[in-house]
């Protein structure tokens, strides 16, 4: 298939146009979406081709915003809502989690809620304790909702449209730190990929990584370290965690026997305490040795720099707790 | 307002409807036949709710509200027995016995539902009538609003969003005089809820009489023509409600009787249709007590269908619904 090398951003930009063009029903709310371009320039160029009936700048009200897209999408409209970050979706959590994810059941299938929540999340550049958040297995936590953390431009791209064409309310969280990553799209308007499906990234059989999103970079960096000294980590993308692919995880783990977890959120209650418990519950004949996580230390992230970077994980640690279980 | 007798006797049927139906709950609640912590009776609003619907067109304009909404759905035309087995969660309920009292729905009249997160819904009426805009039609919103919902956050963000882009929203304020237990006064910096109106560029039809279901018909149907035309509208409709909070307010009758027991003898709202009836086309007893007995029937009939419908039981019921497939 033909395909071109697209930072992710411009990924999502081209998924977002697209399916705008196929279907009217599509639009985008949100805080600076439309004059401003968005503050990730994820919608440049949006409110001069579409106008302000489809792109539509919003006053400051994350509950109304997530609330809104929740009735329009009742209503039969597309929404997708931009939260500008996930720390501010902190305030839509109700909009979010009580509405859209209960809506559907809490009437018996009478009302579909196809709204996708955008949200840029993740650290760096310094933005302290309240803008430095990962925490998409809060919405994770909850059935009725999805969520989507791409790793790469051509999945960012392919995930999008599929978050969009799907009837349910969808988290879809953009990594900050992988918007200018640049990666393989294909040029194919119909590209989806399947719900609650994992990709194996790379193919090894001494250790399985398990990681989504940002975690993918550290992960590829600590295999090519580990690979000098003959370990081959395969490594499991799970790209959404939820639906959560966990019959890819068992099939890698029960090749390998040995799993390190990699998540740049938090370690409690985390993506990693669900991953390892159920590693343990249905592989546990096929375990060679503990079930190791690398997480962001728990700590409210500080302002200084160094201290910044001590909060995350990294390839090094990677590399580490790989050799910790060999 | 010159409104012929058939209108007024149908007005008349629905609140009555309404509150045998509400009377019925509560008996049945006390027989522990309906279940639950959360029942929230609509005694004594019922002007509100047969006025405002009577202003719609019933499946092409749309209605959303907060929990105490067995009201709208008999109003709507919902049928009874469905309600009440929804009341006892059985399988026949509107909501397949998963939403209970509190989350009555019928997409088929346009109704997206009772919800019990005090304000959550306001935003979904935005973006209802958001849809309404997009799609270039001339379709209106309404959105029941307690007195306490116009405390939170959702009120704030709801309806100022709803004033910027000149949504067909119409906001209406059902003051009872508490939100649960504090009233109005010890609520809001100023209890004069309508008054917020301005502050969102909202057009502002201050209080009606929610007790007088005429003026809420006439009321909720200017606001239509306003709110398609040109946006928004906030209508604080003054009310009182005859039973508490809900079913775990049991003190209710005690702390507010004599409050409740002048409201009842002066300003029932079926008591005041029934004056104006009577007024306008002479003595109609003969009839209204036949529309009585024909609404005692309806609940009765809707009781032994909700008792014949059976419980939800399994895991396929359980899990049906959580996703879109």
């Amino acid at each position: 298939m033909a395909a071109k090398n697209l930072p992710m951003r411009d990924a999502l930009r081209r998924a977002l146009m697209e399916e705008m063009e196929r279907d009217e029903n599509v639009f985008v709310m949100g805080q600076e979406v439309g004059v401003w371009q968005g503050t990730h320039r994820v919608t440049q160029g949006f409110l001069e081709k579409f106008g302000e009936r489809r792109v539509r700048d919003t006053p400051i009200s994350e509950m109304a915003i997530a609330g809104a897209a929740v009735g329009a999408a009742m209503a039969g409209l597309r929404p997708v809502a931009e939260m500008m970050t996930i720390n501010f979706a902190f305030l839509a959590l109700d909009a979010m989690i009580n509405h859209a994810a209960k809506i559907h059941y809490m009437f018996n299938g009478q009302f579909k809620v196809p709204a996708v929540f955008r949200a840029a999340s993740g650290w760096g550049n310094q933005a302290t304790a309240t803008h430095s958040h990962t925490p998409e297995v809060i919405w994770a936590h909850f059935p009725g909702m999805y969520v989507a953390t791409p790793a790469t431009a051509g999945d960012a791209y392919g995930m999008l449209k599929t978050a969009i064409r799907n009837d349910n309310p969808i988290l879809f969280s953009e990594s900050i730190g992988l918007y200018p990553r640049p990666g393989q799209v294909p040029d194919d308007p119909d590209y989806m990929l399947p719900i609650g499906k994992a990709d194996v990234k790379r193919e090894g059989k001494h250790v399985t990584l398990v990681t989504y999103a940002r975690g993918l970079e550290w992960c590829t960096a600590a295999a090519k370290e580990l690979e000098k000294d003959g370990v081959q980590c395969e490594i499991v993308d799970m790209r959404w965690l939820r639906p959560l692919d966990t019959a890819t995880v068992f099939e890698s783990f029960k090749k390998t026997n040995r799993a390190v977890i990699v998540e740049e959120s938090l370690p409690f209650y985390s993506f990693g305490s669900e991953i390892a418990a159920q590693i343990q519950e249905h592989c546990f004949d096929y375990m060679d040795a503990p079930v190791k996580r690398v997480s962001a230390l728990d700590v409210p992230v500080p302002y200084s720099h160094d201290l910044e970077l001590m909060c995350f994980p990294n390839a090094q640690k990677v590399v580490e707790a790989v050799k910790s279980i060999l | 307002m010159a409104l012929d007798k058939a209108t007024l006797l149908d007005w008349y049927r629905q609140m009555v409807l309404i509150r045998e139906f509400e009377e019925a709950c509560q008996h049945l609640y006390n027989e522990k036949r309906i279940t639950g912590v959360y029942l929230h009776l609509a005694s004594g609003h019922e002007a509100i709710y047969v006025g405002a619907v009577a202003a719609m067109r019933v499946g092409t304009d749309h209605i959303i509200t907060a929990y105490r909404d067995h009201g709208i759905a008999l109003a709507l035309g919902m049928d009874a027995g469905r309600v009440m087995a929804e009341m006892m969660g059985k399988r026949d309920g509107v909501s397949g016995g998963k939403g209970g009292s509190m989350h009555l729905a019928s997409a088929e009249h346009n109704f997206y539902g009772g919800y019990a997160i005090v304000g959550g819904h306001l935003p979904l009426a935005t973006g209802l009538a958001l849809a309404c805009k997009y799609r270039g039609n001339d379709q209106f919103v309404i959105s029941m609003i307690g007195d306490g919902a116009t405390n939170n956050g959702y009120f704030h963000e709801a309806l100022n969003m709803s004033g910027v882009d000149k949504l067909p929203n119409i906001w209406i304020i059902e003051n009872n005089g508490y939100g649960m237990g504090t009233s109005v006064e010890k609520a809001a910096g100023n209890p004069i809820l309508h008054e917020r109106a301005r502050g969102y560029g909202i057009e502002d039809y201050g209080r009606v009489d929610g007790q007088d279901v005429i003026a809420m018909y006439d009321a909720v149907s200017r606001a239509a023509k306003h709110a398609v035309e040109h946006g928004p509208v906030l209508i604080e409709a003054m009310t009182y409600r005859y039973r508490g909070h809900g079913v775990s307010d049991k003190q209710y009758d005690t702390r507010l009787k004599a409050e409740l027991e002048e409201w009842k003898a002066t300003k029932d709202p079926i008591e005041i249709l029934k004056r104006h009836i009577a007024k306008e086309h002479g003595d109609v007893s003969a009839e209204l007590d036949a529309i009585h007995q024909a609404q005692l029937k309806i609940v009765e009939e809707s009781i032994q269908f909700a008792d014949a419908s059976p419980l939800p039981n399994t895991l396929e019921e359980l899990f049906a619904h959580v996703y879109v497939d």
